[in-house]
């Protein structure tokens, strides 16, 4: 079984966490079990874990005193459970995703389907040009 | 939901070797808490919110609907067992549902991760099938709710590794051959390489129960649905071929191995009286490797395919209406097995060799 987090040593270190009453396993090789201190396993951030080495501190230098103004989420919170809040966090933890963003996926721009709701809005916006260019050719 | 869907015993293209294809969205509502953020009040007026646009959905008349708080232990853990809900979901309580069609072809947990994590699962490689039904519910729903969508992030998931497509596609592999000529770390290793993962679906890497693997999209950000889709697809054909190859190759070189390895699991099989779940998987899955070469009849595909999901522990409790201990499981276990194999025939080894010229043309193809 391999390291979770090199992805190349072979795990020799085996944790389960729960956490609000979900198993997280966690798999990690001698080498990046010392690094990340897991000794202690109350002591380490599961984000950096699930997500990679640096994903807590990420957040943190985005937004270190910040909390996401529509759920209460804090970077704390992210350095705890590696998830976010809600889908403000997002604007709220911006800065920092983006970097986690960019090394975690294969691009920065999501690319794939859009909502009817985004088509009607991009409609909309040209409807609305072409009224106000009607309007101003009209005057 | 008494007995298992149409997954198990479809007839899908590759279905020797693909068990089943699965595509899963992950959607959340705007500006609401994820469900492993939101208070209990929160998340049940999410799920109070959610769950009637769900049910009143074409594809899911006649649907099973249900609160998770009133499923029991056992009849979650028969759900997990079926990939109908996942092991997070059946952890869950008050506050979450699953809602599934009849046929158990597509699958809506309510407040899992996110509060929407709508599944597909086909038998054999039907990954783009899968696809289509998700998408095309997806957008029915989204007619219905907002939801949590960014120009430049796409879908916004509860997890970051989920954002963009919030699209997981999988499909699982049963893959005797490779793991028995020792390729099989290659393959998993080739594929990580490309931005896919493959791990065990019990068990990880050579000590995958069953020879049993699952192959699904690492990354959501920066592709498109389609093109993960049909990525997908390419890369497990290539692995198909690949485990014909293997095959191939155990029967020309190293046949006494292979018949020896087939007559153990039959005659384990038929005369054992107590095995773990582990044991079982491993000698079904030769068995199942016996079939695909013609040392059983096909005909016997079907109620070998069924032992796989039956011999699991929530299904054994299911069938003997009673909780049981490790040991009782492990007898009556075995006990099944040896009824259903009663009529099993021997294994003919000569027809392992007519099959032999089969090799990679077997199943007919997916390209549409
Ligand atoms: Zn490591
Ligand atoms: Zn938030």
């Amino acid at each position: 079984m391999l390291c979770d987090v090199c992805k190349c040593n072979d795990a020799t270190v085996f944790l389960t966490q729960i956490l609000e009453g979900k198993m997280q396993k966690v798999n990690l090789c001698d080498a990046c079990s010392k690094e990340k201190g897991v000794q202690d396993p109350t002591g380490f951030a599961l984000a950096d874990l699930l997500l990679g080495i640096g994903a807590a501190e990420e957040i943190e230098k985005g937004a270190p005193t910040q909390r996401c103004p529509v759920c209460g989420f804090t970077q704390a919170d992210f350095k705890k459970t590696g998830r976010l809040g809600c889908s403000a966090c997002y604007v709220t933890f911006g800065e920092g995703l983006n970097t986690l963003l960019k090394a975690m996926h294969k691009g920065t721009e999501h690319v794939g389907k859009l909502p009817q709701r985004a088509h009607r809005a991009v409609e909309l916006n040209d409807r609305d040009q072409i009224k106000q260019l009607e309007h101003e050719l009209a005057s | 939901m008494s007995t298992a869907g149409e997954w198990l015993r479809g007839e899908g293209p590759h279905h020797q070797i693909v068990i089943s294809s699965r595509v899963r969205f992950a959607r959340n509502l705007r500006d609401r808490a994820f469900p492993g953020w939101a208070k209990k009040a929160e998340r049940t007026a999410i799920l109070d919110l959610i769950r009637p646009r769900v049910e009143e959905l074409a594809e899911m008349e006649d649907s099973f609907s249900e609160l998770l708080q009133d499923l029991s232990a056992l009849e979650k853990q028969v759900l997990v067992e079926r990939h109908l809900i996942s092991r997070e979901h059946a952890a869950k309580g008050v506050g979450s549902a699953v809602v599934m069609n009849r046929r158990q072809t597509l699958s809506i947990m309510i407040n899992e991760e996110d509060h929407l994590r709508m599944q597909s699962i086909r038998s054999g490689l039907q990954l783009k099938q899968a696809f289509k039904l998700v998408d095309k519910v997806d957008s029915a729903l989204e007619s219905k709710l907002e939801f949590a969508y960014d120009q430049r992030l796409g879908y916004l998931t509860a997890c970051p590794t989920n954002v963009g497509t919030g699209m997981r596609a999988s499909a699982m592999l049963h893959l005797p051959g490779l793991v028995l000529s020792e390729l099989i770390n290659q393959v998993i290793q080739a594929v990580s390489k490309i931005g896919l993962a493959v791990r065990g679906l019990y068990g990880e890497g050579t000590e995958a129960m069953g020879n049993l693997f699952q192959i699904s999209n690492q990354t959501t950000l920066g592709e498109k649905e389609d093109e993960i889709v049909s990525r997908l697809t390419k890369v497990i054909e290539t692995i198909i071929g690949k485990e014909h190859d293997a095959r191939q190759v155990l029967i020309q070189k190293k046949s006494n191995t292979l018949w020896d390895q087939i007559g153990r699991a039959y005659g384990v099989l038929t005369y054992a009286h107590a095995m773990s779940s582990k044991e079982a998987l491993n000698l079904l899955s030769i068995i199942k490797l016996g079939v695909d070469l013609g040392t059983f009849p096909e005909d016997r595909r079907l109620p070998i395919d069924e032992l796989f999901i039956d011999t699991q522990p929530a299904h054994l409790q299911k069938t003997s209406q009673q909780k049981l201990n490790a040991e009782e499981r492990d007898h009556l276990r075995a006990q099944i097995i040896r009824e259903r194999l009663k009529l099993f025939p021997k294994p003919d080894i000569s027809k392992m060799a007519e099959e032999s010229g089969n090799g990679a043309t077997a199943g007919p193809s997916n390209n549409e």
